[in-house]
Order: C-alpha cells, then sequence, then structure tokens
C-alpha cells in the first residue's frame, strides 16, 4: 500500500479540526447564558474551575507532570488582580488579567525547575510546599493582603469601561466564558502542534524522547509555565468577578480537589477539566444540600471509589464511548455539507 | 589478529574504551573502528558486553577511560541528545516506543524535531509539506503504511520492531546503531525486517549487535568479536567465519596455543 | 535559646515518632500514604475517650491508644490499601487524600469540630527549672517516650529476624520474595506498627498540637516533609530531619511568628534544590 504525502497532511489536518460534539458543546455552553438566568453565580464557578483544570490537564496529562500546588499559581494571580484593583495600579480588568497571567507565569517559570528535580514524591512535595509557603506569606503580609479576613475594598471597573460586574453575575459569567473560551482556544493548538506532540511522547516515553532528539527539560518547562499562566488567569478571574480574594486559594484542599475534578473528568483530551468541572460543581451544591457540614465525606469516597474502580478501566470506558461518538460524527460529517465535512472516504 | 588496513578516517572509533562497575571491567581497552558506509556487525557470546559498548557510545553511560570520536570529533562527555544531534542514533534492545502514539505520530515527531519545528505550538502538525513528505518516505521504505493510523501499543510485535528502527533512521543519523533489531521477532516477520535493514542508504553506517548469525554474516561487511569485554577478532566475515578461535569462544571449547 | 532547642527536640522527637511509620511505608512499597495523619489522629481521639471520658490513667491510655490504633491499620491494610499497592503513585495520592477527607468528616461529625484536650496527669504538668532553662515537664516525658521508641526501633531493625527481613524487603522486594520472606505479611505488620506508632504520636501530640478534625490535613505536610528529607532507606535519616525541623519551626514560630511554617517550607524546598533524594538518602531512592 503506497501513501502520499497529501493524504497524511490531510489525515493530521482533519484530526485537529473540530468535531461536531467539540461545536456543540460550545454553542450549548454559551446558550446557558439565557438558558439558566438564575445560575450565573454557579455557572460562573464552574466556568473558572473549568480553566484552573485545564491548566492542570496541561501539565497532568499531556506531560505526566504530578502537581500539588496549582493553588499556588491560581492564589498568587488572584491577589495580584485584587490588589492591583485596588490601589488603582491597574484598572481596566482585561489588562489586568492579562498582566495576572503573565506575571504567575513567571513565577511558575522560576519555580518549574525546582519542579522538574527527583522523583513523584518529591515533585509533590515541593509544588504543595510552594503553594503552602505562598499562603504563609500573603498570612505574614496580612497588612498588604488583609490576611485571614481576605482582601477588602476591592472594586473592578467595568470591563471595557461599559460591561460592570453585578450581583446578579450575568457580566461576570459572559466575561469568565469568553476568556475560558479564548484560553481554550490556545490549548488546543499547543496540543494539536508539534510542540504538544513532544510533550506526549515525552510523557509516553521520557527515555526515548531524549534518544530522538528532544529537548526534554526545556519543553517540560515551556508547558509548566503555560500552565502556570492559565492557573493564574482562573485565580484572577476569580478575584475580579467576586472583588475578594482570601487566603484559601491557596489551600491543599483546592489543589486536592482539582486533581479530583480531572479524575472525574479524565486527563490527557482537554475536555476532561471542562467536563469534571461541571459534574464536580454539580456533585457539590446536590451534596452541600444533602448534608452541608459533611460533604467533604461523599467527596473523599468518591475519589476512593474511583481509585478502586480503577482510572485505567474509566480511561477504557471513555476510549470506548469516545470512538463510538467519533464513528457516530465520522457518520454525521460527509452529510453534514455545512459544517465542511469531506466525502465519504470510507475511513 | 589479521585485519584489513582502513583506507578512510573512521567516522566512529573508540580509543582505549573502558568501563569498570566496582569490581567488574564490563569493558575492557575497546579499540573499535567503524567506517563510513560500513555495515559493521559486533558480536560475542551473552554477557560480554555488547549492549554496555552501545551504552558508552550513546552516552547512557560514561567511561572510567578511553575516548570516543565521531566523525573525528571527540563525543566522549556529550549528553546523549547531544549525540543525536550530532548524527547518532540508536535503536533499543527492548522496544522503546510511544505506545500511545501512532506510527504516523511518532515519525511525525521525530521528523518535526529534527526539521526544528519542535517546538512550534501554534501550527498545527503536518501543515509544513517537508515534514509530510519525509513522514511518507520514511513510512513506506519502513513498511509501516497500513499500521500507521493505529496505536503503537496494538500493533504486531513485528512492526513494532520495524518502527523502533524506522524512529532511529527518522533523525537521519550518519551512524546508526541496532541493538539486536531482530530480537524476539517470530520467523513470519524476520524476513521484512531483514530486508528493511538491508535496503538502508549507502551513506548511512550502520553498527549492528546481534545473536542472529543468518543475519550477521548477511549483512554485515565486517565483524567485531567481543568477549568479556574486549575485544577478540576484528576482520571481514569470511576470516572471521573461518577464525578457530571465534569457534571455540562460541562453543566452549579449550582455546589451541 | 535554650528552651527553645528544648522544645524544638521535644517537638522533633514527636514529629519522628508520628513519622516514621510513613516512611518505611514508602521505602518499602513505594506506596505513598497521605492518610497517615488519619492514624495519628485516631489516636489522639482514641486517648481522649479513654481518658476524659472513661477515666482511664493517662499512662494506660497511651498504650491502648498504640494497640487500637495498630489495629485499625492493620485492618485497613488487608482490606482497602492492598488493593492500591500496584498503582500509579498519583493513584495513591488520590486514594489516600479521599480517606483522608472521609476521616475528617467522619471525626467532625462524631466527636464535633472543637479542639480536645487529653487531661494530663498532675505530675507531668509545669516545668523544671534547670540551670534558667524552662524545661517542660510533659516535653520531658515526649523525649523520654520518643527517644526510648527511637532506640528500640533501631534495636528491632538491626538485631531482630524480622528487621533484617524488613531491611531486605525494602532494599529489593523481588530478591526477598526470592529469598522465600513473606513481604506481604512483613509489610502488613509494618503498616500496623507504623500506624499504631502514629497512633500514639497523636495521643502524645494532642497537648502540643492540638487535636481537631483538621489535624490530617494540618500536619501531613510535616509528616510529608520529614519523609522527603530524612529519606527512606534508613530510620536515622527521618529522625535527623525531623529535629531538624522541629528545632527548624520552634525557633521560626519564635523569632519571626508572623511567618511560621514559612521557615519549614523554605528549608524543604532547599533541601530538596540541593539533594532531591532526600538528606540522607543512600544511592538511588525509587
Amino acid at each position: 500500500m503506497t501513501v502520499s504525502a497529501d493524504e497524511v497532511a490531510l489525515y493530521l489536518k482533519r484530526r485537529a479540526r473540530w468535531s461536531p460534539f467539540e461545536i456543540a458543546f460550545w454553542i450549548f455552553a454559551f446558550a446557558t447564558i439565557w438558558l439558566f438566568p438564575g445560575k450565573y453565580l454557579i455557572l460562573k464557578d464552574t466556568a473558572i474551575l473549568a480553566l484552573f483544570a485545564l491548566s492542570l490537564d496541561l501539565i497532568l496529562g499531556y506531560a505526566g507532570i504530578i502537581s500539588l500546588g496549582q493553588a499556588a499559581f491560581f492564589g498568587f494571580a488572584g491577589y495580584f488582580a485584587g490588589l492591583v484593583a485596588k490601589y488603582g495600579i491597574i484598572n481596566e480588568p482585561v489588562i489586568a488579567l492579562v498582566c495576572s497571567g503573565l506575571i504567575t507565569a513567571a513565577l511558575g517559570f522560576v519555580t518549574s525547575f525546582l519542579v522538574l528535580r527527583g522523583s513523584d514524591l518529591t515533585r509533590l512535595m515541593v509544588t504543595l510546599g510552594v503553594s503552602l509557603m505562598l499562603g504563609e506569606l500573603a498570612n505574614r503580609y496580612s497588612n498588604i493582603t488583609g490576611g485571614a479576613d481576605g482582601l477588602q475594598g476591592v472594586e473592578i471597573e467595568p470591563v471595557l469601561g461599559r460591561f460592570r460586574f453585578d450581583l446578579f453575575g450575568h457580566n461576570g459569567y459572559v466575561y469568565c466564558l469568553i476568556v475560558l473560551f479564548i484560553c481554550f482556544v490556545i490549548a488546543r493548538r499547543i496540543v494539536y502542534s508539534p510542540f504538544g506532540l513532544s510533550l506526549r511522547s515525552i510523557k509516553g516515553n521520557t527515555l526515548r524522547a531524549a534518544a530522538i532528539g528532544v529537548p526534554v527539560k526545556w519543553r517540560l518547562v515551556a508547558i509548566y509555565t503555560v500552565s502556570a499562566g492559565l492557573a493564574g488567569i482562573a485565580g484572577a478571574l476569580l478575584t475580579q468577578t467576586t472583588a475578594f480574594c482570601s487566603l484559601d486559594v491557596f489551600s491543599l484542599e483546592r489543589s486536592a480537589d482539582l486533581l479530583l475534578v480531572l479524575i472525574i473528568g479524565g486527563t490527557g483530551y482537554l475536555y476532561g477539566g471542562l467536563i469534571g468541572a461541571v459534574i464536580y460543581k454539580f456533585l457539590q451544591d446536590w451534596l452541600a444540600n444533602l448534608t452541608p457540614q459533611y460533604w467533604q465525606f461523599w467527596i473523599g469516597l468518591v475519589l476512593v471509589v474511583i481509585v478502586l474502580i480503577g482510572r485505567e478501566r474509566m480511561a477504557g470506558w471513555v476510549r470506548i464511548v469516545r470512538s463510538l461518538l467519533v464513528r457516530l460524527g465520522t457518520w454525521l460529517m460527509p452529510r453534514l455539507p455545512a459544517l465542511g465535512g469531506a466525502a465519504p472516504d470510507g475511513r | 589478529m589479521s585485519e584489513t588496513m582502513p583506507k578512510t578516517t573512521p567516522i566512529l572509533q573508540t580509543i582505549g574504551l573502558e568501563k569498570r562497575f566496582g569490581g567488574i571491567l564490563a569493558a575492557q581497552n575497546v579499540n573499535l573502528a567503524v567506517e563510513p558506509g560500513a555495515r559493521h556487525a559486533l558480536i560475542g557470546p551473552n554477557g560480554a558486553g555488547k549492549t554496555t559498548v552501545i551504552n558508552l557510545l550513546t552516552g547512557v553511560l560514561r567511561p572510567t577511560a578511553g575516548r570516543i570520536e565521531l566523525e573525528g570529533r571527540d563525543i566522549t562527555s556529550l549528553l546523549p541528545h547531544q549525540r543525536v544531534r550530532l548524527g547518532m542514533a540508536r535503536t533499543f534492545q527492548i522496544n522503546q516506543l510511544f505506545l500511545d502514539l501512532t506510527p504516523l505520530e511518532s515519525i511525525g515527531l521525530v521528523v518535526s524535531e529534527r526539521l526544528g519545528s519542535g517546538a512550534d505550538w501554534w501550527r498545527l502538525v503536518g501543515t509544513k509539506s517537508a515534514v509530510t513528505d519525509e513522514i511518507v518516505e520514511i513510512v513506506e521504505r519502513f513498511r509501516l503504511a497500513d499500521v500507521m493510523h493505529e496505536r503503537t501499543a496494538i500493533l504486531p510485535y513485528g512492526k513494532q520492531r520495524l518502527l523502533e528502527i524506522a524512529l532511529a533512521f527518522a533523525c537521519r543519523p550518519r551512524v546508526l546503531l541496532l541493538d539486536e533489531p531482530a530480537a524476539g521477532v517470530p520467523e513470519a516477520e524476520r524476513h521484512e525486517l531483514l530486508a528493511t535493514i538491508e535496503a538502508l542508504p549507502k551513506d548511512v553506517t550502520v553498527l549492528l549487535i546481534e545473536h542472529d548469525m543468518d543475519l550477521v554474516f548477511s549483512f554485515a561487511e565486517r565483524i567485531s568479536v567481543l568477549v568479556n569485554g574486549a575485544l577478540f577478532v576484528d576482520g571481514a566475515p569470511d576470516e572471521v567465519a573461518r577464525d578457530p578461535r571465534v569457534k571455540a569462544v562460541y562453543l566452549g571449547e579449550e582455546l589451541d596455543a | 535559646m535554650l528552651t527553645i532547642l528544648y522544645d524544638g527536640i521535644a517537638y522533633g522527637m514527636l514529629l519522628f515518632v508520628l513519622a516514621c511509620g510513613l516512611s518505611v511505608t514508602l521505602g518499602l512499597m513505594n506506596f505513598i500514604n497521605l492518610a497517615h495523619g488519619a492514624f495519628a489522629m485516631a489516636g489522639g481521639y482514641c486517648t481522649v475517650f479513654l481518658v476524659n471520658r472513661l477515666g482511664l490513667p493517662f499512662a494506660l491510655g497511651l498504650p491502648i491508644a498504640f494497640l487500637i490504633t495498630a489495629l485499625i491499620g492493620g485492618l485497613f491494610e488487608r482490606t482497602l490499601y492492598v488493593h492500591v499497592y500496584a498503582r500509579s503513585h498519583l493513584d495513591q495520592v488520590l486514594f489516600t487524600i479521599g480517606l483522608v477527607f472521609m476521616s475528617v468528616a467522619a471525626v467532625d461529625y462524631t466527636m464535633g469540630s472543637s479542639q480536645q484536650f487529653v487531661q494530663i496527669p498532675e505530675a507531668l504538668q509545669g516545668q523544671f527549672e534547670v540551670d534558667g532553662i524552662g524545661m517542660g515537664k510533659y516535653r520531658l516525658l515526649i523525649i523520654v517516650i520518643c527517644g526510648l521508641l527511637t532506640v528500640a526501633l533501631q534495636l528491632i531493625l538491626a538485631k531482630t529476624r524480622f528487621g533484617s527481613r524488613l531491611r531486605a524487603a525494602v532494599d529489593d522486594q523481588r530478591v526477598a520474595r526470592g529469598l522465600g520472606i513473606n513481604v506481604g505479611a512483613v509489610f502488613g505488620i509494618t503498616f500496623a506498627f507504623g500506624s499504631g506508632l502514629a497512633g500514639l504520636g497523636g495521643a502524645l501530640g494532642a497537648e502540643i498540637l492540638g487535636l481537631d478534625p483538621t489535624f490530617p490535613l494540618k500536619y501531613m505536610i510535616y509528616f510529608l516533609i520529614v519523609v522527603t528529607v530524612g529519606g527512606t532507606s534508613s530510620i536515622t535519616g527521618p529522625f535527623f530531619a525531623s529535629i531538624l525541623l522541629g528545632i527548624g519551626d520552634v525557633a521560626g514560630k519564635y523569632y519571626v511568628p508572623k511567618l511560621g511554617a514559612f521557615v519549614i517550607y523554605a528549608i524543604m524546598i532547599i533541601v530538596l534544590i540541593w539533594r532531591p533524594q532526600g538528606l540522607f538518602a543512600r544511592g538511588a531512592a525509587r
């Protein structure tokens, strides 16, 4: 069987094309703005959590770095965004958001070298340690950060001068959703690029990746930096839309909950964080109504059960479902020329 | 030890290479010279130190004494990925593949890296025609076209072995080190593998470690025999085959005076 | 200043007793057990119940706490943990974090969320004055008990057959199995014992560390620091790491109170940068 370069190029391009399910997902996501008018606050929290989980998926699902310290970047940017708004240093929220992301990415870059050394356990410890350390620092400088009471007196200007964040949360949610979408598109490009492919190779077989010339360390530093930036944007979003930031952004619980979100949703295909965030928030809401004080117990139980069932087994189920959906999609595509489907080619 | 005098400078050379592990001398005074374009085989009984030599050559192990030169350049202190960039690639005795990627993706990865777009994060894989052209060439050379869209983990072992070599080849090395390529390959898939190795272009120098004597004697133009970490015999295949000491080493008979 | 040293040593030795079970577990089965702190908490609450509610003498409460926690540990090991040994580190982390959440909520539900205090006998309250150094009597007890335990542990490891089996299994599990050592049983006993020690530490430490449902979460990081800095291939490694951390924490909280635990985290990170395998690890860690 011979194969042509055009075929290969076409295959690769098609692989990266937005599937009908992705398009449906995002249409629905944006439709929620009109579908659930009373639920803006929880939807907004879900969007922020989804972005936060996306940032972890990039390093965990694509590069294989286990981290309990994403909260460090979330919290750092959260306080940064709050402080620049409070003291009027940067008034336009979008600019503040971008700056928060950039400065947090710089923090990620600096700490990446710590993270790359040692075993899984040391990595866990170092990431957790940095996170808790920042929490202690925030506590120490409570004259700036407000300490245990949280950052008070933050006032956020209207976005682009027009859209003020109000109590109902409509503008806040739309803002978060748009930011989530933009960040997602960036992450998606990264994942389907040669760089993303090299990350997957590092995760799959680091020895061989080095043996074919991949500069492993620098790729990991790069993705860790990007991931930190995205986590930072999520943290800044939270502060901007709630006009508040407190010490619990640095907590172990926050990092652990994030891992749970990704485990529920699955890692390594970008939508895991988004889907996991939705399920997690739903679960949390439902459980909190059932047993307001002890929902943490049920979350713990969910974790234990998921692990006992086995992520491999679950990943296997996910793969089966996905391949069924892909097959359905490929069947649909030729029949929907509006979506740019190619002529049926028997695959 | 009879040998034909080399006419050109060796493309890969070790001078007095030695590796000690505590009290054990895994490689001693190894003076290996591989000619450009050679089809050179390194054979020897189990435990002779052949994989140690490969690990020393590729930088996975550091020698306790001696030098390694690639195209006249001292590479003894270079890291593995740096040696890859200089034109030396290897395969592994036990497959080291990217099990979740397809052969197309794996080969595409190596080619992208080599052509400098490895760090490209905005462009999609497959948009550069130089890359796709090369992917096609390699896929066809290594007879992987019919399985190129399957996950590597589910490929038959023979195809995995071909992919193992294809990945190293995609680095476009000047020197290709093959560590027991036929190991574990079932009889039915062996001929495809051998044909592929034999069809490797002449400008790629191949150093082959093998146990399969059919492969060695049909492929190699020059054979070095390693015993207990030392180079024992080094010469053309028929010389080595006739050498009674080689037979003795393999058959365990006492060496004649 | 010497008081700080004294307090720091007491604190460090307490940390050691608490954390050494974790160290051995990690070194033995390459298993990250983040729920170790939950066993400590169990021991603490056990003692509270026995001494405060049932009126048992303190001296009796301690060993009973040890036994009960060891039993719980052994039970959990056989029923739950054994399913997760072969899994990836991430799975182990998630599993044990799940257990922590469950235990924290369960204790909160049954015992309430306020801090519990153990009724310490009169004899142990107050302090001695020696050369102008205030030496708390309770802390002296801790130093004595923990010191004895450390010596006993070292003796068990070095002089008994069980100890040599354990050391063999830590060194190379496969070879140990090949030699006929029942690694599963070794691990079960060790895990139970380590959990029991944690329980004892929790009972002893209730007075100093503060006992409430969030104990496992608060102190887990300390145990992990001891283990990562001290390495998992010996007893002495975690011992010295604990002392170092104990003194560092007490000194830090005294001299720079607002920074609190910042000092320890900084020490940990610096140590890990310098020696990723821990300060005292011998050879490559797994």
